[in-house]
């Protein structure tokens, strides 16, 4: 049995949202469930589906392989198969698959009588996964707006799709996500580098503990967040990257459709501006 | 009995003043004037402000970036013609240049026509790597290991790739990035297009995977931590040396979950080179470009990752003006 020493005794009976006792039991090292065998079926259908949908094409190149949306004339509508239905089929299992993820985890956070903070918090990536392949296409009126699923696709996809509007830099709200996406890395370095510093002292030193951290941020920078601030910082800031990335993909097109360089142009109306911009 | 949040603090806990562990006899005291407790902070963190530990390393890295910042500064307001108002209302677009293209990597350029900015990058990278001797020593008068200092030089080593390293491979302060709110976002934004496209920068992809990979640990971190506080789980470093049932029940969560789960000390290693890889990967990607590949859209199709398109446009030639400080 793939089990820890000390894992016997937190595999107690109970707390399932779904399904009371049925699925309540481990294969090896993981947790089934009702939503484990819900994420099963979805993730095995989808993925299915996409080998199925690249083994109709004639694409070798693992990198080139993709499973593309339907065209736009199809709207809103199904579309045959072959000409994108399977990307909506295999939309929907990964927004069950990724649902059912979360709501396992939940049911594990009961059994253990832990806080639901990371299921919660993998409920933003949902939401912006969601935004990309659901709310923006409904906004837009056509599933061909998603992103396709290929290694090299989707990313061509956010490179065509970002100059369409000149340079997506200028998007207020992608700006705000990339100052959050940074600002947690570097909060991940400093909180990661002083863990280690503490518990990886020089030679002939002790291992050092939460007043020595406290001490050398202050020292450092005048300020210590603490361990618990910390924690809550990376993970406010990391949902946040998360959210307004979402933000920033929904306005534009829905709320925005011209370049979002001409987004600033408010500011050439302005009193603060008039007569003063020179370039 | 109320239980403690880990969302926020509904109320706070404010002890005696914390003046910090002992420092090594050799070392400055720290300076204790700087002390305050903050509502504010309180509410995400610790509510205590200070004390610092100024030292040499400090004292002459505060100055330096002083230097530089007075140095932008000035240029600044000296390009709206010392008017008050203007500098303020148009602050976003000012621009502190690095010389045209015809000095090279002349180090001796007239002030008006980019000398500021050698100055000011010169000072900014003084004050920063007397910052980074900061964090350094720090550590060593603790007892600590250094590893934030290291995560801390790969960040810098990004810095200098866009300073220094690449203008020197490309003989030109010209490729610099200007010192400006908007005009460095610019620069960011016409490098790309002007090297063909940076998303077909492998290396850019890589940082970008050490990025988003980066936000995804500390969620999944941050969010495991504050479950488990209820069990005394923000207390890392006494995890990692005894565990207790918060390292137990986090580790079984992601068990459980994914079948895998890191430890309270390997989640920190997992992190730390994440955070550093991000810069690091992101350098070469700066260092490459124009060195050894000039156009990465090109390249990308040379190599099979990127699609060709047909060619429906006439033949752009890029205007003399585009390039970074070149239309001074």
């Amino acid at each position: 049995m793939a089990m820890l020493s000390f894992e016997r005794k937190y595999r107690v009976r109970g707390g399932t949202l779904v399904g009371g006792d049925l699925f309540d039991f481990w294969v090896g090292p993981f947790y089934v469930g009702f939503f484990g065998v819900t994420t099963l079926f979805f993730s095995l259908l989808g993925s299915l589906l996409i080998f199925y949908d690249i083994s109709q094409g004639t694409e070798t190149n693992i990198f080139a392989m993709s499973v593309n949306p339907p065209s736009i004339e199809y709207g809103l509508g199904l579309a045959p198969l072959d000409e994108g239905g399977i990307w909506q089929i295999v939309t929907i299992c990964a927004v069950g698959a990724f649902t059912s993820w979360a709501l396992r985890e939940v049911e594990i956070c009961r059994k253990l009588g832990i806080g639901w903070h990371v299921p919660i918090a993998f409920a933003v990536a949902i939401f912006a996964y969601v935004s990309l392949v659901v709310i923006r296409p409904l906004l837009l009126g056509a599933w061909g707006h998603g992103f396709p699923y290929g290694i090299m696709s989707h990313l061509d996809w956010v490179s065509n799709v970002g100059y369409q509007f000149l340079h997506f830099h200028y998007n207020p709200a992608h700006m705000l996500a990339v100052t959050f996406f940074f600002t947690t890395t570097m909060f991940l370095g400093l909180h990661a580098g002083v863990i280690l510093g503490a518990v990886n002292p020089p030679k002939g030193e002790p291992v050092k503990y939460g007043e020595t951290e406290n001490a050398y941020f202050r020292d450092f920078i005048a300020y210590s967040v603490g361990p618990y601030g910390i924690h809550r910082l990376g993970l406010f800031f990391a949902l946040n990257a998360g959210f307004w990335s979402a933000v920033c993909i929904i306005i534009s097109g829905p709320f925005w459709d011209r370049g979002w360089p001409y987004f600033y142009d408010f500011f050439l109306q302005t009193p603060a501006a008039i007569g003063n911009i020179s370039y | 009995m109320a239980y403690y949040s880990s969302i926020y603090f509904r109320s706070q806990v404010r002890g005696p003043f914390d003046p910090g562990v002992p420092l090594p006899k050799s070392n400055l005291p720290r300076y204790q004037g700087a002390k305050a407790f903050s509502y504010w902070l309180g509410k995400i963190g610790d509510p205590q402000l200070g004390p610092i530990y100024l030292g040499w390393s400090g004292a002459l890295s505060l100055a330096f970036g002083i230097i530089a910042i007075e140095i932008i500064g000035l240029n600044m307001w000296a390009s709206v013609d010392w008017d008050p108002y203007a500098f303020v209302r148009n602050i976003a677009f000012l621009s502190l240049d690095p010389p045209p293209a015809k000095y090279g990597l002349n180090p001796l350029v007239p002030l008006g026509d980019g000398g500021w900015w050698i100055l000011a990058g010169f000072f900014l990278t003084i004050s920063i790597l007397l910052w980074w001797v900061r964090s350094y020593t720090r550590a060593r008068a603790l007892g600590l290991g250094t590893h934030t200092s290291w995560a801390f030089a790969s960040a810098i080593f990004l810095y200098l790739s866009l300073g220094l390293f690449r203008p020197i491979l490309m003989g030109s302060w010209s490729e610099a990035v200007p010192f400006g709110i908007i005009t460095h976002l610019n620069w960011t934004a016409s490098v790309s297009v002007l090297y063909g496209n940076w998303y077909y920068n492998p290396f850019h992809m890589l940082s970008i995977v050490f990025l988003y990979g980066s936000t995804l640990l500390f969620a999944m971190h941050g969010g495991t931590i504050l479950a488990v506080a209820r069990f005394g789980g923000e207390r890392e470093a006494e995890e990692i040396v005894d565990r207790g049932t918060a390292a137990e029940r986090a580790g079984l969560f992601w068990r459980w979950t994914m079948g895998f789960n890191a430890s309270y000390e390997s989640i920190h290693r997992w992190a730390w080179w994440f955070a550093v890889l991000t810069t690091f990967t992101g350098a070469i990607g700066v260092l490459l470009t124009g060195t050894v590949v000039d156009n990465w859209y090109l390249w990308g199709v040379k190599h099979g990752i990127a699609p060709s398109y047909p060619s429906v446009y006439p033949d752009f030639p890029i205007p003399s003006g585009a390039t970074p400080g070149a239309g001074q």
